[in-house]
């Protein structure tokens, strides 16, 4: 009888967020014993990147924020190379080349690069002693060091990372003035009407805006806007937006746009190479087409998928859309889908809520003050639930299964699901 | 595995078993010390009008939707029953904003919480199961 000897594969991920630990568990779920090494340029493990603003508002600790277990590069039979960058992807050859010299070859890699923050070259900024971006942990910690009682705090970009870094400081500083070029805040989740509800809200509790203005010029601790007003500070952020990182694709000729091209199973336009995480530009089936969906579940299950298809499985995702849950001091907004259909709102005292929709299906929705079960609606939408087979009019007042068909609820309730 | 299964047919919309369920994870061996007065926090909730009723608890899905979300990593499967390490949790609701069903909400203290079959308390098996007047719940295994 011949004996037959299986040959190891080969496993790399570039980098060590969500994307990459879906990454991994996605391998372990069809491969357990493949050799898989992780090239990380952050000098920790794998931390919930998410909670950096939660660890500077004292809800959390370095160690509760660590995403997974002490020993999991151990248990999950990892290679890991904390500190290490890739510098370049020999796709010829096959192996990723590091900072420190060494070429690590693959049968598959995975490129889970995240995204880098976007400063644009504004004049001045060079004299600015402590400006700082709101990243990662380091950002944070760095941060943190950088802030006294007396602190005026400027920070540019009043998106999800620039208010949360502001609800996060909020204690530890005397002020924070957040101003952002959009006439809105959360202009990439919010209508006008919702984000003035989140932005009254958050005056309320102390922070101040500078809506359709932004910064022109630095000179040491002042900004000269563009609306001519100076802001006096001591600590600058910079949380004006992110860019994919795409170079170790774009360098080998891989498709790129806005993010690293992938298709569903997450391969690139490279044989054997995928790529997911905020630096995938994949499926987003609420639009039809590819785009960058940053957000932290998508990343997992993106590097779920690619995984399971490096390790010779079948996977594919084809129902990701953007999806947002965020609150600060305690009103909560979530966001699903696109708005680009016809608007149904529910409105209350404190509670508004707007549903999108087109085609007989429910495509996108705001929820601001009331989100219990929300969980219900984005189903509808990543599910394409027909709205003729619910009662719609139950479901904008209340999110509950009991709007669907007792023959969906047998379902859901009445087997393994 | 065994999971909870709900049916609406027998369900008499009595909400007992969102009582039996509070008292459960209370910690207390005292009912009325647990429940009187208070208001409750149950992992299970009845849904439905007068006709027609049932209790929602997690399904512990084959393909947890709040495990891959959870922005603190603070929900996991372990021998098929998804549960929430409430000390790393910070109250983000990513969770409920995907639980096709519903089944996740915050406790007293702001984190959240799910049913995790009672195989943590005192009671060892679904409270919410042993206590139904009418069997519209029951903790058995299915395909």
């Amino acid at each position: 009888m011949r004996k037959e000897t299986k040959i190891m594969s080969n496993y790399c991920i570039i980098g060590n967020g969500t994307a990459a630990v879906g990454c991994i568990e996605g391998i372990r779920s069809v491969d357990q014993e493949g050799q898989i090494t992780v090239i990380s340029k952050e000098n920790h493990k794998v931390y919930s990147r998410p909670l950096i603003s939660y660890l500077l508002e004292g809800k959390t600790d370095v160690e509760r924020m660590k995403y997974r277990k002490d020993d999991f590069y151990e248990s999950e039979k990892c290679v890991f190379l904390p500190g290490t960058s890739a510098v370049k992807i020999d796709k010829e050859g096959k192996t990723v080349e590091t900072d420190k010299g060494e070429k690590i070859p693959f049968d598959k890699v995975c490129v889970a690069t995240g995204s880098s923050p976007f400063v644009p070259p504004f004049e001045g900024l060079d004299q600015v002693e402590k400006k700082f971006s709101f990243m990662t942990l380091d950002d944070a910690l760095s941060l943190k060091d950088a802030l006294t009682p007396d602190s005026k705090v400027l920070i540019i970009g009043a998106g999800l990372i620039g208010l949360k870094c502001a609800e996060g400081i909020k204690d530890l500083v005397k002020e924070i003035t957040v101003c952002d070029l959009a006439d809105r805040i959360l202009s990439s989740i919010l209508d006008s009407e919702c984000a003035a509800i989140m932005q009254k809200h958050l005056e309320e509790n102390g922070i101040k805006f500078m809506l359709s203005d932004s910064a022109v010029k630095f000179e040491k601790n002042k900004a000269y806007m563009k609306s001519g007003a100076e802001v006096d500070f001591d600590v600058l952020v910079l949380a004006i937006g992110v860019r994919a990182n795409i170079s170790l694709i774009k360098d080998i000729e891989g498709e790129v746009n806005r993010g690293i091209v992938v298709n569903t199973k997450m391969e690139t336009s490279v044989k054997d190479i995928y790529a997911v995480g905020d630096c995938a530009e994949g499926y987003d089936s609420s639009i039809g087409g590819n785009r960058v969906l940053a957000i932290l579940p998508n990343a997992y299950m993106q590097g779920f998928t690619a995984g399971v298809n490096m390790a010779g499985g079948d996977k594919e995702f084809t129902n990701a859309i953007p999806m947002n849950s965020i609150g600060f001091y305690g009103l909560h907004i979530m966001t699903a889908g696109n708005y680009d259909g016809e608007c149904f709102e529910e409105k209350r005292d404190g509670v508004l809520k707007r549903f999108f929709v087109k085609d007989n299906k429910l495509i996108g929705y705001m929820l601001i003050g009331e989100t219990d079960r929300a969980g219900v609606y984005t189903s509808m939408i990543r599910e394409q639930i027909p709205l003729d087979t619910v009662d719609f009019e139950l479901l904008k007042k209340v999110a509950t299964t009991f709007a669907f068909s007792s023959e969906n609820r047998r379902k859901k309730f009445g087997g393994v699901v | 595995m065994k999971r909870v299964y709900v049916n609406e047919e027998w369900c008499l919309g009595c909400h007992l078993c969102e009582y039996n369920c509070a008292f459960a994870n209370s910690g207390l061996s005292d009912m009325a010390e647990a429940l009187k007065g208070k208001q409750i926090y149950p992992r299970i909730h009845v849904e439905g009008d007068e006709k027609i009723s049932y209790g929602v608890s997690c399904r512990h899905c084959e393909d947890p939707m709040c495990v891959k979300s959870c922005i603190a990593g603070a929900i996991s499967k372990v021998d098929g029953v998804v549960q929430i390490d409430r000390s790393k949790c910070v109250g983000c609701l990513t969770c409920v904003l995907v639980c096709p069903y519903g089944a996740l909400a915050p406790s007293k203290e702001g984190t959240m919480q799910k049913c995790e079959l009672c195989l943590k308390n005192s009671c060892g098996e679904p409270a919410c199961v042993i206590g139904c007047p009418n069997k519209a719940i029951v903790y058995e295994e299915r395909d």
